[in-house]
């Protein structure tokens, strides 16, 4: 065995590199059975048709999502079939308008507009949405904000008016209801103790 | 001058060109923070990001491609194979290249449908050129290979950096294959997105930019084969045995199970090692030839590339990716200054280095030196460290005070942003980046301009 001699290092490097992409192909064969639709921590389209909630889990360390009772979106019940119509669309309208490219959800994207990961969750929507847009609840306060944004500005950075349907702000407002039922591991950090719904 | 090498020049110039306009979305996605109401729902930020970063990944992929076209017929003593067919496909880069820029500087975007996906933006980062483009990308990638593998046939000739540039060649293109689906469920989406950001930037370019400085090591520095491969082999079983796994870093937050907050974690923290292994070989040239060497700027240029790719890729990646810091820093400007960092270290610098020798072999001076280089490495590098440092704080506040204190809503993230930290790291990186634009000239210039004849000094080395 000669250190100083290529091919001793050529071999470490195709040893190496096998090993590892073997390791690889079975972690993710695994993984995309957690997080296929339905899977461990990526719940079903038509989770949108309950409550979600997001608490502190001391067994896990971590914030994880806590599915309730029934709490039909836009007060309608959906079936699986109409919740992954709704869903494909939600994910259209996001890549389409180019969401992730201002903001980020589970932390990836831009970062020129707030994470989207829990944005169903988040507090503001009661607190500032509602009144502002004088809607009831928080999924038509969402969709009238999303189809007019620039019209209901909370600071200097506000987002512009990207002319979405009511379909489909309807679609994105589900997407984010469904996204907010993933399980991960805890982010965004301590937004169980801002993000709990009134 | 063979063939491929005159295809290579064209190569360079569209990535230099593709480099200032990327800065020059850099500068206006920068000023957004700075004055929010700019170009508002006419020209939003969005449209500007996705503008810098997609010309950031064509120019440098087009370095890439100029600096293989370059070196293969040296490297294997006969023309590159394919000639008509790598020229068409030159064009064919730069037609795909304008008119997606076109489509989205004036559509930007269109309605949640697959028409959209297919012909406008597809809004996925870094891959949000509509799918008929990314078809025409991957077309440019087979061409690439096939004139890299058919050469390495009719040669009948295989060194070893060869072989690994033909191996790498394999997943380059092949991960490229995610840059079409547009898949519902956000964590498989981004699950396999990864697959292309990570194994091409921390992997397969890392690789491919390996290869590429070997064989300037043994042109402008005249190190030896034996030496050259000896450390390419190494730096690949330390890149792809520590970032194929490393990959897990991606994986902590997007739903992924909880394992790979331990994998990701521990073999992420590995990857600064095959870069730390660039950086004593540096220092190492360095003092064998006393600084010495006929083509200062592109020697300047390979030992900076060292030095930042360890710093900005090695450090400041291994500064936030363990994930309980991770999960503070993941997303905010820390992430962008890592970024920034990262790339230009890795991979601006390198292509710079060999814009160097091209002009020095185009020009035919024995030495090349001057004055001009010397500031346009000094802004260059001025001013991305200072853009990475005001990015930095401005992302430490964000961690701070939207993350461990605000708890991650959107007041949380409003109250960061307007934290006076994060309000004077944004200033910081507009100044820095206006001195990053200034060096970015003064490069243009010296690259276009004829250089003087410098006298040799001493004993210089000789190319191998």
């Amino acid at each position: 065995m000669d250190i100083q001699d290529p091919s001793f290092w050529r071999a470490g490097a195709i040893s190496t590199t096998l090993v590892m992409l073997v390791v690889l192909a079975f972690l993710s064969i695994d993984s995309m059975q957690v997080i296929s639709v339905g899977g461990r921590n990526v719940p079903k389209y038509d989770v949108i048709n309950q409550q979600i909630g997001y608490e502190y889990n001391w067994s896990r360390h971590a914030a994880v999502p806590v599915i309730g009772a029934a709490e039909p979106l836009f007060g309608k019940t959906v079936t699986e079939a109409e919740a992954t119509d709704l869903m494909r669309t939600g994910k259209l309208v996001i890549q389409s308008r180019a969401c992730m490219d201002c903001h980020t959800i589970f932390g990836n994207g831009a970062y020129y507009g707030p994470d989207l990961t829990k944005s169903w969750l988040d507090p503001a929507w009661p607190q500032i949405w509602m009144p502002m847009t004088g809607k009831t609840t928080r999924e038509d306060a969402m969709v009238e904000f999303l189809m007019h944004p620039d019209k209901y500005p909370t600071w200097t950075r506000a987002m512009p008016n990207l002319q979405l349907t009511q379909d489909e702000a309807r679609a994105t407002v589900a997407y984010l209801k469904w996204l907010s039922a993933v399980d991960t591991n805890g982010f965004p950090a301590n937004f169980s103790q801002a993000g709990k719904q009134p | 001058m063979y063939r491929s090498q005159k295809l290579s020049l064209r190569y360079y110039t569209a990535a230099v060109t593709l480099f200032g306009v990327m800065i020059l979305f850099g500068l206006l996605s920068a000023l957004y923070y700075l004055y929010p109401s700019l170009l508002f729902n006419i020209f939003n930020f969005n449209m500007s990001k996705i503008l810098h970063i997609d010309t950031l990944v064509i120019w440098l992929l087009m370095g890439f491609l100029g600096a293989v076209y370059w070196y293969l017929p040296k490297e294997l003593g006969r023309e590159v194979e394919g000639m008509w067919l790598a020229e068409l496909t030159f064009w064919v880069f730069c037609a795909v290249v304008a008119v997606v820029a076109i489509v989205f500087l004036f559509v930007q975007y269109g309605g949640a449908n697959e028409f959209s996906m297919w012909f406008i933006n597809q809004g996925r980062k870094y891959v949000e050129a509509p799918r008929w483009a990314s078809i025409g990308i991957v077309a440019v990638m087979l061409v690439f290979a096939y004139n890299v593998i058919a050469t390495c046939i009719k040669a009948r000739k295989m060194t070893g950096i060869m072989w690994v540039l033909v191996l790498d060649l394999i997943p380059l293109v092949a991960v490229y294959l995610d840059a079409f689906p547009a898949v519902t469920n956000m964590s498989v989406d981004l699950y396999w997105w990864w697959w292309l950001v990570h194994m091409w930037v921390e992997s397969t370019w890392e690789v491919l930019i390996g290869c590429v400085m070997a064989l300037v090591l043994m042109d402008v520095m005249g190190t030896s084969r034996r030496i050259v491969e000896t450390w390419l082999y190494i730096e690949v079983m330390l890149v792809l045995g520590a970032g194929i796994l490393g990959l897990g870093h991606h994986y902590f937050w997007i739903g992924t199970p909880q394992y790979w907050l331990s994998i990701g974690g521990f073999f992420s923290a590995l990857e600064p090692l095959p870069l730390l292994g660039m950086v004593v070989h540096a220092i190492y040239d360095a003092g064998t030839h006393r600084l010495k060497t006929r083509n200062q700027p592109a020697y300047y240029w390979i030992t900076t590339e060292a030095l930042l790719n360890f710093i900005g890729a090695g450090i400041w990646g291994f500064m936030m990716t363990l994930p309980q810091i991770n999960l503070l820093s993941h997303g905010t400007q820390w992430t962008v200054s890592h970024g920034h960092f990262a790339f230009y270290g890795a991979y601006v610098c390198g292509i710079i280095a060999v814009l160097y020798v091209a002009k020095q072999q185009t020009s035919g001076v024995d030495v090349l030196g001057g004055r001009a280089w010397k500031w346009g490495f000094g802004l260059l590098n001025f001013g991305m460290v200072g853009m990475v440092m005001g990015l930095l704080l401005a992302g430490m506040a964000q961690a701070f005070y939207g993350r461990a204190i605000g708890g991650s809503t959107l007041m949380a993230f409003t109250t960061a942003s307007e934290n006076p930290w994060f309000v004077s790291g944004m200033w910081a990186r507009m100044f820095f980046g206006v001195m990053f634009a200034a060096g970015y000239v003064v490069l243009a210039y010296d690259l276009l301009s004829s250089p003087k004849r410098v006298p040799a000094a001493g004993a210089l080395p000789e190319p191998a």
